[in-house]
């Protein structure tokens, strides 16, 4: 019933259920009939590092001077099995995005930002390209479901070698690459004919199960002569079994990535509602390793979410021996800058929100494989900003560390850190700030 | 002639000693006694030798194979010549699941029958097997080809791209998108000389084959096939 003119106005009132994005998302599954494929993370609010704040020194804790007193940050990884395990300079390392997903110039890109701050960068899900292997200094090559491109050659001239078997964007979800990206030099790596959507495998085609797993890692360390470690990567999901029965199956170092981990191009509701946070993995995984006798000893790498120094330096604490960034080196190194605001919004989207990177338009020529878009991309200048934006990680990560008296990064611990709200309290198993409480059984 | 026992020396011995073999090696023909059912005996090899293997092995023997003829008088476990890259290799028996998976190039021949997932993912790998082959076998087959002179398990070429199948017996099934195709007389003419590869091209003739091969209908998304995917 209409209200009488003289009563106050009622404000138009969006539903905080059905907002204006869920309302969209019906119009366009409605007349599509398809769902929404996208690039990138979960988007929605999730408990993050954010939630968590760390203690720095006290009366009781003496801190380091901030410029001046050491403070490493190397790490070894793979010193498990393998005779080559690698030496990073810093704990970040460049996360596996295939080329397909990527142009060329933008692998290279990573490779030069990432060998100049001496740590390492991966191949992904279509295999090696000549210009990544040069580029990169230490390079972690991909075994993935699809096997596309991989041949024993590539194997052996990598660093270190990755038995993908999940991401956290879609634990449980094969790869995706449309076909405006199967160029003839994708289709041809891929064998694959060009155009065409390519739908990889979400099983490996040769092991199932924990037992199969361990006898393929003894498969790559005959092949590579037992020199190069051997990663195991899972989406969080079930982080305390997963990396239990990695280290059952004889990895050198597990890579644990969580749900707000990009991917190149998956299904809009895999992304959002499957697999959990990177904040709730990690210590599930950790105390996997504990109880096994084996932390420090399988290292383990956290991705999903990276954006700086204080979430490096936060993983760590947790337990982490190194963490892994996707999406923040695209953005150092051009994705979604705001100088290109008028291209993203000829694309119907906006600088910050670009996320078709599966349809290979990307005006920072960085998913894409469109040549006169990703010649746009020089990368000795992108891989200047991504060493760039690693050193910065480093220090703040660094300072940080300082500040909490410890003179190795790895020397962060748990109790170092608080949570700001219950659910990061028990997510993370530390106290919720200004109490003594850890919410929740099961703690270590 | 090296003869390696694996009673007496390890896998690791084993393939240590042919990965550090040359091209020009005069060490051309090697025997391999006792595997046991050991997995991994000689993946990796990058030469052109000779390596018999007198008994039944586990999984992935011979996988990544380049060059090298690997013979296996016996049996053979998962994933026998995983990602062949060139080269034969040989299976006087039976083999297990996933024989010939992802193999890039190459010859593959199982002389008794195949278990599921034959030549799942293959990408270029020539596979005959003499016997039958289980389920889901060519499952997102991309190119290559798959030869089955026997019966066929259920989801043959489920999802495949452009690989060819060639099977004389009875297929149980179809996978999604995977039709018969005419056998024409190129496809007659391929399959003779992959036959002939084989050394069985007399045993057969190749007009009682049958060929499968990708509808294409499942190239591109499209929402009237949502079923498929
Ligand atoms: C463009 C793109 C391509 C990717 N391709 C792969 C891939 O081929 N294999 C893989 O294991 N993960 C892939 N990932 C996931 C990353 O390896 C990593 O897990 C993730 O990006 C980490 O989370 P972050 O993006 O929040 O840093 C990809 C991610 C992006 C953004």
């Amino acid at each position: 019933m209409r209200p009488p003119s003289s009563s106050p106005p009622t404000t138009p009132r969006v539903s905080a259920t059905f907002d204006q994005y869920v309302l969209s998302e019906i119009r366009r599954a409605a007349a599509t009939g398809i769902y929404d494929i996208r690039g990138a993370g979960a988007k929605r609010r999730l408990p993050h590092f954010d939630d968590l704040l760390f203690l720095g020194a006290s009366i009781s804790r003496y801190p380091l001077e901030g410029y001046r007193e050491k403070c490493g940050t190397d790490v070894v990884l793979g010193d498990r099995f393998a005779r080559k395990p690698l030496e990073l300079k810093i704990p970040i390392t460049i996360a596996g995005m295939s080329f397909g997903s990527l142009s060329a110039p933008a692998k290279e890109a990573l490779g030069r930002g990432a060998s100049a701050m001496g740590t390492s960068t991966t191949t992904g899900d279509g295999g090696m390209t000549l210009e990544e292997r040069l580029s990169s200094a230490t390079l972690v090559y991909q075994v993935l479901p699809s096997r596309y491109g991989m041949n024993p050659d590539d194997l052996r001239k990598a660093d270190a070698i990755e038995v993908v078997v999940g991401q956290g964007a879609k634990p449980g979800g094969g790869g995706m690459l449309l076909g405006q990206k199967i160029t003839e030099r994708v289709a041809a790596m891929r064998s694959l004919p060009i155009g065409i959507d390519q739908r990889s495998a979400c099983r490996h085609p040769d092991w199932t199960g924990p037992d199969d797993l361990q006898i393929k890692i003894e498969e790559l360390r005959e092949l590579t002569d037992w020199q190069k470690p051997i990663y195991v990567k899972v989406g969080a999901s079930r982080p305390y079994y997963d990396t239990a029965l990695s280290v059952k199956a004889g990895a050198d170092v597990v890579v644990l990535d969580g749900m707000q981990g990009g991917t190149a191009a998956t299904q809009e509701v895999f992304i959002e509602n499957v697999g959990i946070p990177t904040l709730a993995a990690i210590r599930p995984a950790v105390r996997a390793l504990q109880e096994l006798g084996m932390h420090r000893k399988v290292q383990l790498i956290v991705s999903g979410g990276i954006r700086n120094g204080a979430d490096v330096a936060k993983a760590l604490a947790l337990g982490a021996d190194a963490v892994s960034i996707g999406t923040a080196a695209l953005v150092a190194i051009g994705d979604n800058d705001p100088a290109l605001e008028e291209e993203y919004q000829a694309l119907g989207s906006r600088a910050g929100a670009y996320d078709d990177w599966h349809e290979g338009n990307d005006p920072a020529g960085i998913t894409t494989q469109n040549p006169e878009l990703f010649r746009r991309l020089d990368p000795i200048k992108a891989g200047r900003r991504l060493a760039n934006f690693l050193a910065v990680l480093t220090l703040e990560a660094q300072t940080i560390a300082r500040a909490c008296g410890k003179s190795h990064v790895h020397n962060l611990e748990p109790e170092d850190l608080v949570a700001l709200t219950i659910e990061a309290a028990a997510m993370a198993g530390v106290p919720l700030a200004g109490t003594d409480w850890i919410p929740g059984p099961g703690r270590v | 002639m090296p003869v390696v026992d694996l009673a007496l020396a390890s896998v690791r011995d084993l393939n240590a000693a042919l990965h550090a073999l040359g091209p020009d090696t005069n060490e051309t023909h090697w025997q391999v006694v006792n595997p046991r059912g050991l997995h991994a005996i000689a993946v990796g090899i990058d030469v052109p030798v000779t390596v018999e293997i007198d008994g039944h092995a586990g999984y992935y023997c011979a996988g990544m194979n380049k060059h090298a003829c690997v013979i296996i008088n016996g049996n053979a476990g998962v994933g026998v010549a995983e990602n062949i890259m060139s080269g034969v290799v040989r299976v006087k028996g039976d083999a297990s699941q996933a024989a010939g998976a992802t193999g890039c190039g190459g010859l593959l021949v199982i002389e008794g029958n195949a278990s599921a997932r034959c030549g799942i993912s293959m990408k270029g790998v020539d596979i005959i097997v003499k016997g039958n082959v289980g389920h889901m076998s060519a499952f997102m087959a991309q190119a290559g080809t798959l030869t089955v002179l026997g019966d066929v398990g259920d989801a043959l070429g489920d999802s495949i791209y452009e690989a060819r199948l060639y099977v004389r017996g009875s297929v149980k099934s179809l996978g999604a998108d995977c039709i018969e195709k005419p056998l024409e007389d190129t496809h007659k003419d391929q399959l003779y000389s992959k036959l002939e590869a084989a050394g069985i091209a007399g045993e057969v003739d190749v007009a009682e084959f049958r060929r499968y091969g990708s509808a294409r209908r499942l190239y591109n998304f499209h929402i009237d096939n949502v079923a498929a995917y």
